[in-house]
């Protein structure tokens, strides 16, 4: 029951901050472009938040999240934009499009399962092994394009970054989709439910029988497939790939995490809660964009959001225990 | 023998200088005294950082906004001193900048021992948080006009040549500082009371508290005392550069935490030695500093680092893993 009150108290700060940025931009944040905009933009964060929430769970993280999605986005850049003859025919630009995503996507899987291996068979704790397979990675990508942006992605490619199913932006129903499967992968599959026993008691994991290393490594490549899909939808959005792009994003997805209830420790944390936080920080986000306040403003209320998040946390923590 | 090989400082020693003597061996222009100083003094910020990360790191726990202290801490510094204090002297910049990261680290402590959360995430939100407030509300101009008086130590040296081709190489005092801040952290580690209850805590916080060690007191030093070694080394930055950028120092800061790990201190708490750390400094500064001169491009330092990072931490989680088989 508690997680469902910290999810109603959760849903009530994004309603206010919701509220609060509808008053101070009168006409300009309740409209449809605002919401369609900020539907096409929290997705990337929303996803690499969810892949940072796989890793938290069972009490580790993933430094290398970003650098994963980047990773896989050369790559992808590489193959539409060298491979691809220029005088392709429109089929088969579909082809290679496919192509690029199914090699996107596999550089994910195999880059999360290499952090899996060193964290659960080698025994690197989390944060290093993933601080330096992002160094790796980055490292790679900025051999691989010499610190250039691989630009000039085909049109077909970039509808998936920019245009709408019915009235749906496509970046925000990946999103939505994301989230589904992972809804469903931790509340109603033993991999879910034994994941979070990982993170609440490792011990009690191991001599329960749960085979912690295969679980691990599964965790830590889904994690890995996707970054590699926000780095589809990134560089769809935005028509290129580099080797440094977004690497803010990491400590705003850990960010995104612990504000949406996922304990750092391990063993908590849900969708519906990170989902409610990437949004708050969204309408706080675009809100102050509005107002004309500079991003680094924004900068300074998203940490001072998180730490006054968990000051609340810890007094009605203390609260409860005191009036039992 | 065996014993010295279980030492993680003892490998780690004798790879730096394998790596040393290979280097040396490509280019032997890396032993000119020109470059053995540009070592020394690339080693100067990123030491006085990491002996502080040491310190937290022994304790348990990971600070990832020392960074952002730092800047915020090099960048008020010299606007202060500017407004009010243009003819004031070095030890008044330290002490202002030192003061600044103090408070500021108090911040983090508050958080770490008041609430008992953990410092990775504390710091998360305070780094954003400082670093948003020095950009949104104090400024990002850089300041070129720095006071007199760090201009003239940015010049002070303690060793001064005149290399095979005529160029004059020095050897900035500021070294000195780096000495001095190892021999305190050395001292406290060893010597006190405050330094056990640090390894206590980073080995089992409860049996820390039921042996009578004050936790909190110990928590609130340890993030003071990384608030103004950060705030000691963002003055120094900027006397190095001879500017104030608000933009420089934060995003060097897993660098940093690399450094103190690869010396061996683990990142779980409870173990790790000055020495070792700054070997660790040595070895991340050697890296990144010599690439060029062996003739690697620097787009490959990216990949270096990141091998050094994963290879030496396989080998200390390989090492613990064979000596619990040893013991069962």
């Amino acid at each position: 029951m508690a997680a469902d009150r910290s999810i109603l108290q959760l849903l009530l700060i994004a309603i206010v901050v919701f509220i609060i940025m509808a008053l101070l931009n009168p006409g300009k944040f309740l409209t449809l472009l605002n919401i369609e905009s900020m539907a096409y933009q929290f997705p990337e964060l929303g996803i690499i938040s969810l892949g940072m929430m796989i890793a938290m769970l069972s009490g580790g993280i993933d430094l290398s999240i970003v650098s994963i999605a980047n990773m896989a986005s050369i790559l992808m850049g590489l193959i539409l934009t060298k491979m691809m003859p220029q005088n392709a025919a429109n089929n088969q630009i579909v082809l290679f499009v496919a192509f690029a995503l199914l090699i996107s996507l596999l550089t994910g899987l195999i880059s999360g399962l290499i952090n899996g291996f060193l964290i659960a068979h080698v025994g690197i704790p989390a944060i290093l092994a993933t601080l330096g397979t992002s160094q790796i990675l980055t490292g790679i990508a900025i051999v691989i394009t010499k610190g250039y942006a691989v630009p000039g992605f085909p049109e077909i490619f970039l509808k998936i970054g920019n245009s709408k199913l019915f009235i749906f932006p496509i970046p925000f129903l990946v999103f939505l989709a994301c989230a589904i499967v992972l809804f469903f992968l931790l509340q109603k599959s033993s991999f879910g439910i034994r994941l979070y026993l990982i993170g609440t008691n490792i011990k009690a994991s191991v001599f329960s029988g749960i085979k912690v290393k295969s679980i691990l490594m599964k965790s830590y490549a889904l994690t890995g497939v996707l970054a590699s899909i926000a780095g589809i939808v990134m560089t769809a959005r935005t028509n290129s790939a580099k080797a440094d792009y977004g690497s803010s994003y990491v400590l705003q997805a850990v960010l995104v995490a612990v504000l949406g209830g996922v304990n750092p420790a391990g063993g908590f944390g849900s969708v519906i809660g990170l989902s409610i936080a990437v949004l708050s920080l969204q309408f706080l986000s675009s809100g102050f964009n509005m107002l004309r306040f500079s991003n680094f403003a924004t900068e300074f209320t998203w940490g001072m959001f998180l730490l006054l998040i968990m000051g609340i946390n810890y007094f009605q923590n203390k609260r409860i225990k005191s009036s039992k | 023998m065996k014993k010295l090989l279980q030492q993680h400082e003892f490998v780690v020693t004798i790879v730096f200088f394998l790596v040393v003597i290979l280097i040396g061996a490509i280019n032997p222009a890396f032993f000119s005294i020109g470059n053995i100083f540009s070592l020394l003094k690339s080693m100067i910020i990123r030491g006085i950082l990491a002996l502080g990360v040491l310190i937290v790191i022994i304790s348990g726990n990971v600070d990832i906004s020392f960074t952002a202290i730092s800047a915020f801490a090099m960048y008020t510094t010299s606007k202060i001193m500017l407004a009010l204090f243009p003819e004031g002297g070095l030890l008044l910049a330290f002490a202002i900048g030192g003061l600044i990261g103090l408070l500021l680290g108090s911040i983090n402590a508050s958080f770490v021992a008041g609430m008992k959360l953990p410092a990775l995430i504390v710091s998360l939100g305070t780094s954003s948080a400082i670093r948003g407030f020095m950009l949104a509300f104090i400024g990002v101009k850089i300041i070129n006009n720095l006071p007199a008086s760090l201009i003239a130590y940015s010049r002070s040296y303690i060793a001064k040549f005149t290399d095979a081709s005529g160029k004059i190489v020095t050897l900035p005092s500021a070294i000195i500082m780096l000495i001095a801040v190892t021999i305190i952290v050395w001292f406290i580690l060893r010597y006190t009371m405050l330094g056990r209850g640090v390894y206590a805590l980073g080995g089992d916080p409860v049996s820390t508290e039921r042996a009578g060690f004050n936790i909190k007191a110990i928590q609130y030093f340890i993030y003071c005392f990384m608030g103004f070694l950060s705030g000691i080394a963002g003055v120094l930055h900027s006397v190095f550069m001879r500017n104030a950028n608000p933009f420089d120092i934060v995003g060097t800061e897993l660098i940093v935490i690399a450094s103190v790990v690869l010396g061996g201190a683990s990142i779980t708490g409870g173990k790790g030695t000055v020495y070792g750390t700054l070997l660790g400094v040595a070895f991340t500064v050697l890296i990144e500093n010599s690439l060029i001169i062996i003739g690697v491009p620097s787009y490959w330092q990216k990949v270096v680092i990141g091998l050094i990072i994963v290879v030496s931490t396989a080998a200390s989680a390989l090492r613990e893993k064979f000596a619990k088989l040893e013991i069962s």
